[in-house]
């Protein structure tokens, strides 16, 4: 993906302005410190479409979708989705979403240009700074559509190590959490089950924070988590990288 | 243990949340996954190119599938040439019924019976002792559910919900005197308890992994050897085959093979191995006089050649029950269904389209992946569930839920929607703070989670 710096679009995501909106100025302060210029920001739509998309519902989705895709295709550059489900969604189900509509090489065009946030600021590093001793430490919990669709894995974890935060591995860390969009309010007695494997996990061996690339999973595992007031914290991995290179601090 | 079957619950949340509140089940079913999880990866681990072997295995079983009434034609015109018998069956009513009129021929009053996922799939068991014909499944793991009186909860491991100590009382059920919860005491006794059967059984019936066209053989995989007593000593063996089973020739019957251990249970190849091309011929030592294979339908023919049609690449390996994170919480009883897991979730609803029940078994997903990634023949399983739903959502029975996600899609689809349901959910979740019944999806997700 080529593109001159400040051409980066930042799409927050749903999530991210119902629930935690400071998090979008995260992000774009971290895409702008990587390009030395700062983003814009998405206008327009406000959601990938995914919640109706995954429940079977195409119209619904589509509407949707269509409203974000109408904010973005006025624009050029990478868009930068701090999600690897709604990265997922937009990069390889919006060209199912549309096709066959008159949007459907919009919406290809759009798909090429999204990228994972994790992965873009990766894509970004030099990787030239001196590895700085770890201060804290943290686990990485992956997030099933960047895992297994994006292969989002290393790049979370290498950008974390330059900014001295050392990863400790969980056995389960690739397994899922139990969120899945409406899931998690249609079978809630499985879902919360799922949570509790992944934090029972944690808790036995002594994680304090917890960081992801999903804002939907840490809400429902942090939800769990302080209904059985378990001493763990959740943070996106925006919220723990420094721009200025040190997130040892940020944790 | 399991409750009774008089109160299983309808739904998969009900059935799922019985299970739940099992401790011992749920560990069971944590350790076996585990380690049929671990065993899994250690032994593609040891093969050169392990990826390479799936996309090379996914592209053989979608040749299958293109010629697959040609190659059911080749296979079945070779095995009558070698003297055996094939039997065409629509579905689970012809199939049993065919079974039953063989059984009836020989006057068998004893069937011993291997490990065969088709004949759970027509409840095999229940026509035959309708009919006054004692059935004894020699599988280890069958016979303890069959003492248990409850159906498969693993494709390759049957009674995986089970301990030691579950298993020690149902067996001195059995037998009417203690047995020790020790593996090797169990064993003992199933052994000497199963042999008579092979002895006195007038049928044997087996189920078939794999059929090879080229040579007109069936192809029959297990670890205990009672598969091959089955196949054996009986004067007649009867093989229940689904009628995608087919594979073109050896070399596809080897690679297969060698797939399938590995996802299963981690060997390099099953301890047994049985090819039976044909009945016992003249100067044979042993062997049955008769072979029957009943090629089963049963709806497949409809899911061949449609979206759906990967679901038929399966080679039953159950390494996507091992990965699947909802399964590993739940077991297999949870999906009320023979096949469980995330190829039961697709199956079921495919084999049974009619019924609300099996459809709802695509909502038992979180479309996480894991299932995909371990497949030995890469069925996009996710994505098949995905299909599923959308194939439901233009249904009646998806009209609230269609209702309620076109309201919010013309909301969400202006800026100022969008604003106004954040503002709106702000002023809800302060609303809420404190409240431990809440309405709708915010009651659902308060059920066990605190609110963000």
């Amino acid at each position: 993906m080529s593109s001159a710096a400040g051409e980066a679009v930042v799409f927050p995501t749903c999530l991210v302005e119902q629930l935690r909106p400071e998090l979008a100025g995260t992000c774009e302060a971290l895409v702008a410190a990587a390009d030395g210029v700062a983003p814009r920001t998405a206008h327009g739509g406000a959601c990938c479409g995914q919640p109706a998309w995954n429940a079977g519902f195409t119209a619904a989705a589509r509407r949707v979708a269509g409203a974000t895709l109408r904010g973005l295709r006025r624009t050029n550059g990478p868009i930068v989705v701090p999600s690897g489900s709604c990265a997922t969604m937009m990069q390889r189900h919006w060209p199912d979403v549309f096709a066959g509509t008159s949007h459907e090489a919009e919406a290809r065009a759009v798909a090429g240009r999204v990228v994972e946030l994790a992965t873009y600021l990766d894509a970004r590093s030099p990787h030239d700074a001196a590895p700085s001793p770890a201060a804290t430490t943290v686990t990485v919990h992956d997030s099933c559509h960047g895992l297994r669709e994006l292969g989002v894995k290393a790049q979370p974890r290498r950008l974390l190590a330059e900014q001295g935060v050392e990863v400790v591995e969980s056995e389960g860390a690739e397994r899922c959490c139990g969120f899945g969009g409406t899931f998690c309010v249609k079978l809630p007695a499985v879902s919360v089950a799922m949570a509790d494997d992944r934090l029972d996990e944690w808790t036995a061996s002594g994680i304090e924070t917890v960081v992801g690339g999903d804002l939907s999973c840490l809400v429902h595992l942090e939800g769990r988590a302080r209904r059985r007031s378990l001493p763990l914290r959740f943070r996106h991995l925006a919220e723990v990288l420094r721009p200025s290179g040190d997130a040892s601090a940020n944790r | 243990m399991t409750a009774a079957v008089g109160s299983t619950p309808v739904t998969f949340l009900g059935r799922a949340e019985r299970d739940l509140r099992d401790d011992r089940l749920r560990a069971a079913v944590r350790n076996a996954t585990n380690l049929m999880s671990g065993s899994r990866l250690d032994a593609l681990a040891g093969l050169e190119d392990p990826d390479g072997l799936r996309d090379a295995a996914r592209t053989l079983r979608a040749g299958v599938m293109a010629e697959l009434p040609e190659l059911l034609d080749e296979w079945s015109t070779r095995f009558e040439a070698h003297g055996g018998h094939v039997h065409w069956a629509a579905d689970a009513a012809e199939a049993t019924a065919t079974v039953r009129d063989l059984v009836r021929a020989q006057q068998a009053r004893t069937v011993a019976k291997g490990k065969s996922m088709a004949s759970e799939e027509i409840h095999l068991n229940d026509v035959l002792e309708a009919d006054g014909v004692e059935v004894v499944e020699t599988d280890l793991g069958e016979f303890i559910i069959q003492l248990a009186g409850e159906t498969p909860s693993h494709i390759i491991a049957p009674a995986i919900h089970h301990d030691r100590y579950t298993v020690a009382d149902l067996f001195a059920a059995d037998g009417g005197h203690p047995v020790e919860a020790d593996i090797g005491a169990e064993a003992a006794y199933a052994q000497v308890r199963l042999r008579e059967s092979f002895l006195s059984a007038g049928v044997g019936v087996s189920g078939v992994n794999f059929a090879v066209a080229d040579t007109g053989s069936i192809c029959l995989i297990e670890n205990e050897g009672n598969g091959r007593m089955c196949t054996s000593v009986p004067k007649v063996h009867i093989a229940i085959m689904g009628m995608e089973r087919m594979v073109r020739d050896w070399s596809e019957l080897d690679v297969m093979l060698g797939l399938l251990a590995r996802s299963a249970s981690g060997q390099a190849l099953s301890v047994y191995t049985n090819i039976i091309t044909g009945p016992r011929r003249p100067g044979d030592v042993d062997g049955p006089d008769e072979v029957h294979v009943v090629v089963l339908d049963n709806g497949r023919s409809r899911i061949l050649g449609s979206a759906f049609q990967e679901a038929l690449h399966c080679i039953r390996c159950g390494a996507c029950l091992n990965a699947c994170p909802v399964y590993r919480q739940v077991g297999g009883h949870a999906y009320g269904s023979v096949y469980a897991g995330p190829i039961g979730a697709v199956l079921t609803p495919l084999l049974h389209q009619e019924d609300p029940a099996a459809r709802e078994l695509a909502e038992a997903s979180t479309l996480c992946g894991a299932c995909w990634e371990v497949c030995p023949v890469r069925i996009p399983l996710h994505d098949l569930l995905l299909q599923l739903r959308q194939r439901d959502a233009g249904t009646d029975a998806g009209r609230a839920r269609r209702l309620g996600f076109t309201g919010w899609s013309w909301l969400w689809s202006t800026r100022a929607g969008f604003s106004a349901s954040t503002q709106l959910g702000r002023l809800g979740r302060r609303l809420a703070r404190g409240r431990t019944r809440l309405p709708g999806w915010a009651g659902k997700w308060a059920e066990g989670r605190e609110l963000p």
